[in-house]
């Protein structure tokens, strides 16, 4: 469900240059009641940076958006730059407090599409529980941008049981994902040009802060890593780790839990969903003793209905991720050389 | 995916497996023609479940791996020269050209667009009236005719500016080129299940009389591919020679007349020069002089320099099944899927490539 706030009345219909000028135009943009969206003190103060207090161990996380088309079927640019840098913090172990906002529009964004965005990522903060405490619009010439980029970074203070570091990945550990994989890839190509195809995937884009607190809560140190396969997907992340770790990964090919749509579409695309993007998805490492537990636990989240249990870390074949396909075979999964390419046939 | 999960059963896979294993005697070479069968065979680690003896080789069926360096180039200028909508599958833009490939003549501001169908680059012509768009059209016989549609198309509609950059090639003589090497050791092959739906399986019937070696139209699942593969070597056994058809629940013998007549329409057979094997008679397609206009070579007259293959890249020995991709002295050091010497290397398709993977997987597997 898309939610709405009414757009102020304004004299303008699209972004252009002076928009960004930090002159008159500016003001008139700040002033116009659209960021009044994401009114808090902090912004009521109009400074150049903001001034606050927090204590104890701190993460602190950066992110650009550019994701195309800006819309897609679940969310838009606008969700996906809060949850976005609010998952990384949440990945690090912390409880994300405070983010900035920087937009790049293109001259020509229209204010309707700006409105939708700022209305999404108010409601994406609440939902994150985080708040939006500095930020900065510029402007550039058509041509020079793809109608809006977004950064956002977030700061947040570290949970006191959170014990998150590569270094702590054991052999023996488990791998447990939150849930299907591919949706949000599969969501966004459904729409590029000259690959439309009739599906009704919708990108998986949310928070995972509250799941991840509650975790941890329940289960502290012995969630020796969390991480979430964006960019690159699964096959990434899991590579990462085992050059990282100097350990062997193994993963269950008929365990990997994937919506029968999206398969369909990503066999269609001959695409490999372990390479696909995901955005409301994450990995943990956990101890072994925990890890029917924590699946459970993570199950009865509304982030993990479908979470499942992938894997494994060892000692042989260092460095390297193994699949067991479902036939039983085995195959090496390799870091991806770049952007996925559809094949021909 | 009802359909599609029976051909993964893992029980099924496992029977056929066991049936290869008690059937085979000896060791056989057995070649798969198609890069969607090596891709499958790859990516289902059905390769380190064969026995030993049994010997699958890879075949020239990558379509990316067997495009002229020079129609690379041809692309690459079209798309920074002349200023044309160049339009491709995914897999052919990585495929080095002689200095450039198509991603990455993209990277410097040619217009360059993965398409899934050439139906689209009909539609971005008719967006863009004032430039001239050109698709890419490579493949077997199993992207010909969506390629002549929209050719045929183009013409109904009255588009002008699009045009085709044909580089299709046709499997029954890549399997002769094969079999006329004197050094060849296949003894059987899996002919390319999707190749047989547009064509059917006629035209085996005498390849595997001349050459008498077993010929079995095979699908691209794991059940398609182990059943393929027993019914093959079930054949060596008995020193028969027969064309079989695994693939019967989308394979007909007649293949798909109408798409054959579309393709015929558009497409007369011309020799064809394969990436790596050099020139082979009468094994490729080319567009008729009636669709002289749509047809890129003709619509851009440019010639451009014949550069010669790295000498390293023993390419066309892999392609035609001579050596094995880790036989050459550059794999895995000098030509990686990184910095590749030949086109073999880049595609997931490419016979080099799926070494490439797989062989870690042997070494670190210890399988």
């Amino acid at each position: 469900m898309e939610l709405q706030c009414p757009m102020p009345q304004l004299d303008f219909e699209v972004i252009t240059l002076g928009h960004g000028s930090g002159g008159l135009l500016t003001n008139k943009l700040l002033e116009s009641g659209v960021f009044d969206l994401l009114k808090n003190e902090f912004l009521d103060e109009h400074h150049d940076g903001a001034i606050f207090n927090l204590s104890g161990p701190l993460a602190f996380s950066t992110d650009s958006y550019v994701v195309s088309p800006i819309f897609f079927p679940g969310g838009n640019i606008g969700e996906l730059a809060i949850n976005g840098t609010v998952n990384d913090l949440a990945m690090c172990g912390a409880i994300p407090k405070y983010l900035s906002l920087a937009f790049i529009l293109e001259e020509g964004l229209t204010m309707t599409d700006f409105w939708k965005i700022l209305v999404s990522i108010k409601f994406a903060a609440e939902r994150a529980g985080v708040q939006i405490i500095t930020g900065d619009t510029k402007v550039v010439e058509r041509g020079k941008g793809d109608q809006i980029f977004i950064n956002t970074a977030g700061i947040g203070t570290l949970h006191p049981h959170a014990q998150i570091k590569k270094s702590r990945v054991q052999a023996g550990d488990r791998i447990i994902i939150s849930g299907n994989l591919a949706a949000h890839g599969i969501a966004i190509l459904s729409l590029r040009q000259g690959l439309q195809f009739e599906s009704e995937i919708q990108s998986d884009t949310t928070n995972l802060n509250h799941t991840v607190v509650k975790l941890l809560d329940q289960f502290g140190e012995k969630i020796h890593l969390l991480h979430d396969p964006t960019r690159g997907g699964v096959a990434t992340v899991l590579n990462e780790m085992a050059r990282d770790t100097r350990l062997g990964v193994e993963i269950w090919q008929k365990q990997l839990p994937i919506e029968e749509d999206v398969a369909g579409a990503c066999e269609l695309l001959g695409l490999d969903p372990l390479y696909v993007a995901n955005e409301g998805l994450f990995m943990a490492i956990v101890a072994p003793e925990i890890a029917d537990d924590f699946l459970a636990a993570l199950r009865k989240d509304e982030n993990g209905q479908n979470a499942a249990n992938i894997g494994e870390i060892v000692e042989s074949h260092p460095r390297q991720v193994i699949l067991h396909s479902s036939i039983g075979g085995k195959r090496v999964v390799n870091m991806p050389l770049g952007e996925q390419l559809p094949r021909i046939c | 995916m009802k359909y599609i999960s029976e051909y993964r059963d893992s029980h099924l896979v496992a029977q056929y497996l066991e049936e290869i294993r008690q059937t085979v005697t000896r060791t056989w070479n057995i070649m798969e023609v198609c890069g969607g069968q090596t891709h499958s065979l790859v990516k289902n680690g059905i390769l380190n479940l064969l026995p030993p003896e049994v010997q699958m080789v890879h075949g020239p069926g990558c379509p990316v791996c067997v495009t002229p360096m020079n129609l690379i180039d041809k692309a690459v200028y079209l798309a920074e020269e002349k200023g044309v909508i160049l339009c491709s599958f995914g897999d052919m833009i990585r495929v080095p050209g002689s200095k450039l490939s198509l991603l990455e003549a993209k990277a410097r501001g040619a217009d360059v667009r993965i398409l899934y169908s050439p139906l689209d680059a009909v539609k971005i012509a008719q967006e863009n009236l004032t430039r001239e768009v050109v698709f890419f059209a490579v493949g077997f016989e199993t992207t010909a005719p969506a390629n002549a549609l929209s050719v045929i198309q183009a013409q109904r509609s009255g588009v002008q500016n699009y045009s085709i950059l044909a580089s299709h090639v046709i499997v029954p003589p890549a399997i002769e080129a094969v079999m006329n090497d004197p050094d060849t050791n296949i003894q059987g092959f899996l002919a390319a299940g999707h190749v047989c739906t547009i064509m059917g399986i006629e035209e085996y019937h005498p390849l595997a009389e001349r050459y008498q070696i077993p010929i079995v139209v095979t699908g691209f699942e794991p059940v398609d591919l182990v059943q393929g593969i027993l019914m093959t070597v079930r054949q060596l056994e008995k020193g028969e020679h027969r064309l079989e058809n695994q693939y019967s629940r989308v394979v007909r013998p007649e293949g798909n007349p109408e798409a054959r007549k579309i393709i015929e329409q558009v497409f007369k057979i011309a020799d064809r020069e394969w990436r790596g094997i050099g020139t082979i008679p009468l094994s490729g397609y080319e567009v008729r002089s009636e669709y002289a206009d749509f047809d890129a070579n003709l619509k851009f007259k440019v010639n451009i320099e014949k550069v010669p293959e790295s000498d390293k890249c023993i390419a066309g020995l892999v392609l035609k099944g001579i050596k094995k991709p880790h036989d050459c002295p550059e794999f895995g050091r000098g030509c990686t899927p990184q910095m590749p010497l030949g086109a073999p290397m880049v595609s997931s398709e490419g016979a080099c490539a799926a070494y490439y993977h797989f062989s870690q997987a042997l070494e670190e597997v210890g399988a």
